[in-house]
């Protein structure tokens, strides 16, 4: 049994009293706690055996796996175009960020694919709307399990206008597939730069609403501040990345460190504090939405003209109405849906900035049409290893704020 | 023999002058660079690594099965350095009577789901590891899913109809 660590001074005036007595015995006041799999405050299926003594946790051991669904397996039986359908279901949150990781690292592979300008234009304001929906869905449910109710009710109903742009774009809401190896799956539809600017011009104003909710509001600073640290040798040592990273005073972004897609050509900040706490990450991603909404106002301004997709016909699905006259479109689209093109042997990393962090896929291919190994290294699965260390030697009630501060996605845990 | 870039890379030279032997062979493909390292030295590099080259984050873990080859098991280590802002790939070969390989956990605390992960899915243990049991598949799961020889659908059930 690990040595307890003792917090009670940093947990504020009153608190120590408030706690569970102490028993006559050290033993008699042990619990174990079993929270989870179906915890509301998992946010999915997680399931963490917490070993209590009181109300303080000595050691809290993450048990994952419920939603394992093989994709990394069945990546390995799907064509190279097909996989980009399964990335979507890793992170169901941010699927726009799985489909760039999986189509950069396969056009690295692939090598001599020239993507336009606006394909990756597109591809990072699409990826910027998504980080935004993401991190509302983080702090509308975060805010939920902390107790303010109605802060969840306006994160949705932003949430539900990048939708409708997710689905004006590739006709479906969350599940969009939009981002595929060549380009994307079709070009900008007709009245988006007036559906986008809608949205972006009144965006930033509705962070400020967020955030005069929660500021300045006690109990949620209290709930937060203070609550969930680790030190940062131990997240960095645990491997740890994205907002929690940024939280900790690690100045470190992809976007930022491996440009990939022209982020480079993109001005915006990666904000950065020093708290290491539930509150920080609560800054760091409220900060992180104001960037976004900077980035998909350059992207929606300064919009390239040209084409969506790279001109590579053994790649890329040609156009409906050139299979209706032309011979050569025909065999092209006849040949990739039906065998798959193929992509030379070798083997590539490439790793992309997700809203929960460094999302990287590493996938080897043996010169066929199918990929020989798809390993998808996801921040949910590298954050939540972070787990026992933010939360022992911590009150009981606190691991639910710090829970909710890693927003991890259990589909991207367990893959 | 090791390209050029690779012969200059300061990390290929570190390992070199300190521990001499580890390095098997190491190559860069699309401007990624791969040490393959002797499995006994893995540790030993990786210390090294960390330590004087910079790389504090293993940034990822996992393995590729090249069945029926021999030696059949790649295990491939995704190396960061924040400050130095490169990545770097090892690789250790095992073999499938072995199946072993020395646990990084005392040297990235990182690697200690990556290897367990490893271990349910490929079936290579890790030796020194502190808590080596299945992550992602029940505990009582027979098999190594994502080893080549084993059926997308699993061996226990039969589709008659397909």
């Amino acid at each position: 049994m690990q040595e307890l660590k003792d917090h009670t001074d940093t947990m504020g005036a009153g608190v120590g009293e408030t706690l569970a007595p102490e028993g006559p015995e050290s033993s008699s006041h042990r619990m174990t706690l079993n929270m989870g799999p179906q915890h509301p405050s998992t946010h999915g299926v997680l399931r963490v055996v917490l070993e209590l003594d009181g109300e303080i946790i000595l050691s809290a051991v993450p048990d994952i796996g419920f939603l394992h669904t093989g994709i990394e397996k069945e990546c390995e039986v799907k064509t190279w175009q097909q996989v980009v359908t399964l990335t979507d279901r890793v992170d169901y949150l941010s699927n726009l960020a799985n489909n760039l990781v999986y189509a950069l690292t396969v056009e690295k592979l692939i090598g001599d694919i020239e993507i336009p300008a606006k394909a990756q234009w597109l591809r990072v304001m699409m990826c910027e709307l998504s980080r935004i929906q993401s991190h509302l869905v983080w702090l509308g449910t975060h805010a939920l399990d902390i107790g303010a109710m109605s802060i969840f009710f306006y994160c949705f109903r932003e949430r539900e206008e990048i939708l409708k742009i997710l689905e004006m774009f590739s006709g479906q809401r969350m599940m969009t597939s939009y981002i595929r190896i060549g380009g994307v799956a079709l070009d900008a539809p007709r009245g988006w730069q007036k559906a986008i600017g809608t949205f972006i011009n009144g965006f930033p104003s509705k962070v400020d609403e967020y955030e005069n909710l929660l500021n300045a509001n006690p109990i949620w600073t209290q709930r937060t501040q203070g609550v969930g640290q680790a030190s940062v040798e131990e997240l960095i040592d645990l491997g740890v990345s994205g907002p929690m990273a940024r939280a900790a005073g690690i100045n470190w972004d992809v976007r930022k460190s491996e440009p990939y897609s022209s982020y480079e050509k993109f001005d915006f900040t990666v904000p950065v504090y020093t708290s290491n706490d539930v509150w920080g990450r609560y800054r760091v991603r409220m900060e992180e939405m104001r960037q976004s909404a900077r980035i998909v106002k350059q992207a929606l301004e300064g919009m390239p003209e040209g084409d969506f997709q790279a001109n590579a016909p053994g790649i890329v699905l040609p156009e409906r109405e050139k299979m209706k006259t032309q011979m050569e479109a025909l065999i092209y689209h006849f040949k990739i849906v039906t065998e798959g093109f193929r992509v030379p042997a070798g083997e590539a990393y490439v790793c992309v900035e997700s809203p929960r962090g460094e999302i990287g896929y590493y996938i080897v291919s043996n010169g066929t049409s199918k990929p020989y190994r798809v390993f998808m290294r996801t921040p949910s699965f590298g954050n939540l290893q972070a787990l026992p260390a933010l939360l022992e030697g911590r009150l009981l009630a606190d691991s639910i704020a710090a829970l909710g501060s890693m927003d991890f996605v259990l589909g991207d845990v367990d893959r | 023999m090791l390209s050029e870039t690779l012969q200059s890379h300061p990390s290929v030279l570190a390992i070199s002058a300190r521990l001499p032997e580890a390095m098997e062979d190491g190559h860069c493909d699309r401007d990624e660079a791969t040490l393959i390292i002797r499995p006994a030295q893995i540790v030993n590099v990786c210390r090294l690594l960390k330590d004087e080259e910079g790389y504090g984050r293993l940034s990822g873990l996992t393995a590729v099965d090249w069945h029926p080859a021999d030696p059949r098991f790649e295990v491939i280590y995704l190396l960061h350095s924040l400050a130095k802002n490169s990545r770097l790939r090892l690789k250790c070969r095992v073999t499938e009577a072995e199946c072993q390989i020395d646990s990084i956990t005392s040297v990235w605390r990182a690697a200690n789901w990556y290897e367990r992960e490893v271990f349910d899915l490929f079936g290579i243990g890790f030796r020194n590891h502190p808590d080596l049991r299945r992550l992602m598949m029940p505990t009582d799961w027979e098999g190594h899913p994502l080893r080549k020889d084993y059926p997308v659908h699993g061996y226990k059930y039969s589709y008659p109809n397909e």
